[in-house]
């Protein structure tokens, strides 16, 4: 698997040649910075480590500080690892190299994007699991309309199984939307427009995977 | 919103700039590309603008009303699609509303809108 990271921009839309409005996401995409690459020897598995977006110098912690400075780059702010990054045969990545998005995605390519969904804070079952709600107003109901009803039977088992689908906090979770367009690439300005919508709040990190 | 994609929007400003600009009340004449099968031809819509929505952006629409043999129709158009070959203004009308909805109540005398000079 492939990938990069980037920071999400925001929405629009664009028409395609049959006149179809396609709402899209545009999302900065690298430059990423190798950061370490991992090897079935010392590791056990092969990956590649990207690194995105600088981060101060006194916010990092020397650890960090040292680990950068091997791949002779400056601190990055989000860094994620990708197993098995495809690659060429003939020219394979080295560590420090930079990963625009033009080398790992090209146009009308399908990806993945991960990212964290904005939070919704704590909500009933209906917005958090989909319940249906009650369904009905009328007929004796009162005040119960979203409610998630039995939570269990009685005395067999004499408590409410563990997992149990209830009301707490929402959103906040790792989210990945699969299959979505590649529309445009801009690599000079390191841009990528993809169908439809991608999880999180403007400015925050993705990962586009291929 | 972002300048990124005000950069990116740049292009359907262009796109908009080709066309006449118009507003609710106006008569135009839009000329729509329709694809059967193989074969594209031209239609023409003639009416008058009831109203323009989600102006500004990608998503801009505008509702044009027509009288068709008796037969009130209505017709929105993505004002950016690819498929809206031409426009043409025909008649300015003088109206004191953004969204003309009350003409969908009226025909014939009461229906008229005063030109614009």
């Amino acid at each position: 698997m492939s990938g990069i990271i980037g920071k999400k921009i925001g929405m629009t839309s664009i028409y395609d040649d049959n006149g179809q409005s396609i709402p899209c996401t545009l999302i900065e995409a690298g430059p990423c910075v190798v950061t370490q690459l991992k090897d079935v020897e010392t590791d056990g598995y092969t990956s590649v480590q990207l690194g995105y977006g600088e981060r101060k110098d006194k916010n990092t912690p020397k650890a960090l500080k040292g680990h950068f400075a091997k791949a002779k780059t400056t601190p990055k702010k989000k860094v994620v690892e990708f197993r098995d990054f495809r690659q060429d045969v003939d020219n394979p990545i080295s560590l420090g190299q930079e990963v625009t998005v033009g080398d790992v995605f090209a146009a009308d390519d399908f990806l993945d994007v991960v990212g964290t969904s904005k939070g919704k804070g704590f909500q009933g079952v209906v917005k958090r699991h989909n319940f249906g709600g009650v369904g009905q107003a009328t007929h004796g109901q009162h005040n119960r309309l979203r409610a998630p009803g039995s939570i269990g039977a009685c005395s067999f088992p004499s408590r409410v199984f563990k997992g149990l689908k209830m009301a707490g906090r929402t959103g906040g979770d790792r989210v990945k939307v699969i299959n979505l367009k590649v529309l445009r690439l801009m690599p000079e300005k390191n841009l990528i427009l993809v169908s439809g919508s991608v999880p999180g709040a403007k400015n925050s990190y993705l990962i586009l995977e291929k | 919103m972002s300048k990124l994609i005000e950069e990116l929007e740049q292009e359907s400003k262009a796109i908009k700039a080709k066309h006449p600009s118009f507003g609710p009340g106006d008569t135009i004449n839009v000329h729509y590309k329709i694809k059967e099968g193989n074969k594209e031809r031209v239609q023409q819509f003639q009416g008058t603008v009831l109203q323009i929505k989600n102006v500004s952006t990608n998503g801009e629409t505008f509702t044009v009303r027509k009288i068709s043999s008796g037969i009130a129709v209505e017709r929105i158009f993505p004002i950016l699609s690819p498929n809206v070959d031409k426009i043409e203004l025909l008649r300015r009308g003088k109206v004191r509303r953004a969204k003309l909805y009350y003409l969908r109540g009226r025909k014939g005398k009461s229906a008229r809108i005063k030109e614009k000079l």
